[in-house]
């Protein structure tokens, strides 16, 4: 028999508790699943939480249709590797229909008209808790927000009238059309995140180490020049460098970084030594001030 | 790494944000872009200094008054640990939030304006932090810029926060006093040469030396059961495994436990984290446990060491913070969350209004309105297992919620 004592990390166990009330007091929860770093992570989080069985509720990824493919090749191989039921639900069909409209020029990006697919999905499929990726340290709007957060019908936050949540008793009682947004992973930091895939030795899509890239730069931020969906001007030139993305966001409003990380643990080195915030590379939060806690109250994620 | 968790505490313009702006800013936690930011909308806003509130105060409301409204936690490290920072608003009516801020923190700052003194809302956030039973409490004597940094009033506010202390049931707390001007920096991270009368040390040389730990104190052993995991598949069709988190104590392989409330007896036959068992584990960790026998265990059962029982009772005594606009009365029925076990409570008796003053108690009163404190007494639907407050944290408070609108609407600490 094994002698060996176990003490779970403190995160760790606190995202695992999360996980477990989600199941107990939800009937139908959901997780979302970009692709991303954080959304992997919580992914072998919910399967730590369950063992031996298997995660028991879906993967859902609401598809741009302006992921990197590396991301997309990733996700499918990811949810039938777990046995776990993928639902894809994409954007574009939204865009066909008319029912949103796509940006045009520099700054165009689809990462606005998730939410309208987001919500469409939530009522089709009557999910009543999306658990996401999202982490306090992200973002200042997201540094109010709570692990149990309610929205209504339109998925709107109403960040001046939140639960109180104390200790660590989380309440998860709605109306029926109400849901609930569930972030397990809350008190991470983005050191946090990259210190656990280190640890955990959990795979991730290869665009998060550097790589060679065709890539422009404008307002001291570098795109990718490899696909069509990223606008560029005629007169930004194009060039080839050592690249990584530290979100893998929609393509069209994630910026790269120069890098020579090509491995997990000098990720994690570059990442403690980083002057730059995970999201400023993230043209979407520069719009505004508010930019995210519009989007927020907006149904976003 | 190693996480202290810190709340704030302080009345409207004490200079809370400020404070926590300038301790990211002094200890280089702010990155380049978000340094920038700062520069730039101080410089929009006509201010002569940065306004380092601008980084942690992240909602448009806020940063219109220039108030914080709801809680913020704040994410930092320095070379020995990491620091979660939860920044409190200061209004009279957030106080809800900063119970919400508080309850999870290890060490606790309140902030004075050293040209007011202490304050009603200085008695009152000192009294939550008593309630809590927050161990390490910081009181920060700040603006002292303002006061030509005075010993004399930084000695007159300390005087009168000692004396409530003395007044205060708790005992096991470690206060610290530290002068200081967030604005400027002074005692903040760098020692200032305003106060050479002061020989202690600077804000986060204490919070440096602070030892994380569990909030809950070394107890008896506490493990509710979340969820029981059951596979149902061919290589674990007979595992049945309880999901929970241990508080307390630790629990190991063989140990007698006590299903509660039913009082069935077993020992425990496995330990399990995600594809490996163990042979013991310690407190604070999420687990999954397997009993020798095939006894009923479901959802809101806690598994207890067979000599280490808490009271079990359908009634209870508790002292309870209000946290609804809605007001508490007698003979009103809530659901009552208690760890991840709920049931009906109705109120069978509200017999005190307590005095965050610390002038004394109302007797009887008709009601408690938002932010107000009071005891009362609970009848419960089904027989639950807790602790008292001061001796189980989690195993000795609760939230009730309105059946009406499910909105959390208070939280209790059981005697």
């Amino acid at each position: 028999m094994n002698q060996r004592t176990i003490q779970v990390d403190a995160l760790e166990s606190e995202a695992i508790y999360i996980f477990r009330e989600v199941v107990a007091q939800f009937e139908k929860p959901v997780l979302l699943f970009s692709g991303g770093k954080d959304s992997i992570t919580l992914v072998r989080l919910a399967q730590k939480a369950f063992y031996p069985a298997k995660i028991p509720f879906p993967l859902m990824h609401i598809d741009t249709g302006h992921n990197f493919p590396e991301t997309i090749e990733f996700r499918d191989r990811l949810a039938k590797e777990l046995g776990v039921e993928l639902i894809v639900r994409d954007v574009q069909d939204n865009i066909d229909s008319g029912r949103v409209k796509e940006e045009t020029g520099r700054y165009a990006s689809r990462n606005m008209l998730q939410t309208e697919t987001l919500l469409d999905a939530i009522e089709e499929f009557g999910f009543d808790a999306c658990i996401g990726g999202a982490r306090r340290d992200e973002e200042k709007a997201r540094a109010k927000e709570r692990i149990f957060s309610v929205r209504d019908d339109f998925g709107q936050w109403d960040e001046k009238n939140q639960r109180p949540e104390v200790f660590d008793m989380l309440n998860g009682r709605i109306d029926l059309g109400q849901n609930v947004r569930v972030f397990p992973i809350s008190n991470w930091t983005e050191l946090d995140v990259w210190s656990y895939i280190e640890q955990e030795k959990i795979e991730i899509p290869s665009i998060y180490f550097a790589h060679k890239r065709k890539i422009f730069v404008r307002d001291g931020m570098i795109w990718s020049a490899d696909d069509e969906v990223v606008y560029r001007d005629e007169e930004e030139v194009v060039e080839e460098r050592m690249v990584r993305f530290r979100t893998v966001g929609d393509m069209s409003c994630t910026a790269a970084v120069l890098s020579d990380a090509v491995d997990i643990s000098k990720v994690v080195e570059e990442i403690r030594d980083s002057s730059i915030s995970e999201r400023g590379a993230r043209i979407d939060d520069k719009r505004s001030e508010a930019a995210m806690e519009k989007r927020k109250q907006q149904g976003y994620f | 790494m190693k996480v202290l968790k810190i709340a704030t505490a302080g009345s409207v313009d004490d200079g809370k944000s400020t404070l926590i702006g300038r301790i990211l800013y002094d200890t280089k936690s702010l990155t380049d872009d978000k340094l920038e930011a700062i520069e730039e909308k101080s410089r929009q806003r006509g201010f002569d200094y940065l306004d380092f509130s601008l980084a942690t105060d992240g909602l448009v409301a806020e940063r219109e008054q220039g108030i914080t409204i709801d809680v913020a936690h704040i994410y930092f490290s320095t070379p020995s640990k990491s620091f979660i920072i939860a920044d409190t608003p200061g209004h009279i009516e957030y106080t809800r939030n900063m119970v919400t801020g508080a309850s999870t923190a290890q060490a606790s700052i309140v902030l004075i304006d050293a040209r007011n003194g202490v304050i009603e809302q200085t008695y009152r956030h000192f009294f939550i932090n008593n309630l809590l039973r927050i161990k390490d409490v910081v009181i920060a004597i700040n603006k002292m810029d303002l006061v030509d940094f005075s010993e004399e009033k930084y000695n007159t506010i300390k005087n009168e926060i000692e004396y409530l202390a003395s007044k205060s049931e708790y005992k096991g707390q470690n206060l610290t006093f530290i002068p200081m001007s967030a604005l400027q920096g002074d005692n903040v991270v760098h020692k200032s040469e305003n106060t050479p009368w002061y020989k202690g040390e600077t804000l986060m040389h204490h919070l440096e030396k602070l030892e994380p730990e569990d909030i809950n104190d070394t107890s008896q052993t506490r493990f509710p059961v979340q969820t029981v995991i059951r596979p149902k598949t061919e290589e674990y069709h007979d595992f049945r495994g309880y999901a929970g988190k241990i508080y307390g104590g630790d629990l190991e392989i063989g140990d007698e436990v006590a299903v509660l409330p039913s009082q069935t007896k077993s020992r425990i036959k496995s330990i399990n984290f995600f594809d490996k068992e163990y042979a013991r584990v310690k407190r604070g960790s999420s687990v999954t446990i397997t009993l020798e026998d095939n006894v009923n265990v479901s959802r809101g059962d806690m598994l207890v060491k067979v000599d280490e029982q808490p009271t079990i009772a359908k009634q209870l005594d508790a002292t309870i913070c209000w946290m609804d606009k809605e007001p508490l009365k007698a003979s009103q029925k809530y659901y009552i969350k208690h760890g991840v076990n709920d049931a009906q409570a109705k109120i069978t008796q509200l017999s005190s209004l307590i005095k965050t003053d610390f002038s004394g108690i109302e007797e009887n009163p008709s009601e408690l309105v938002l932010n107000q404190i009071g005891d009362i007494q609970l009848k419960l639907s089904k027989p639950l297992a807790f602790d008292a407050y001061k001796n189980n944290k989690s195993n000795g408070s609760f939230i009730l919620i309105n059946p009406k609108t499910n909105n959390t609407v208070g939280v209790g600490f059981i005697k």
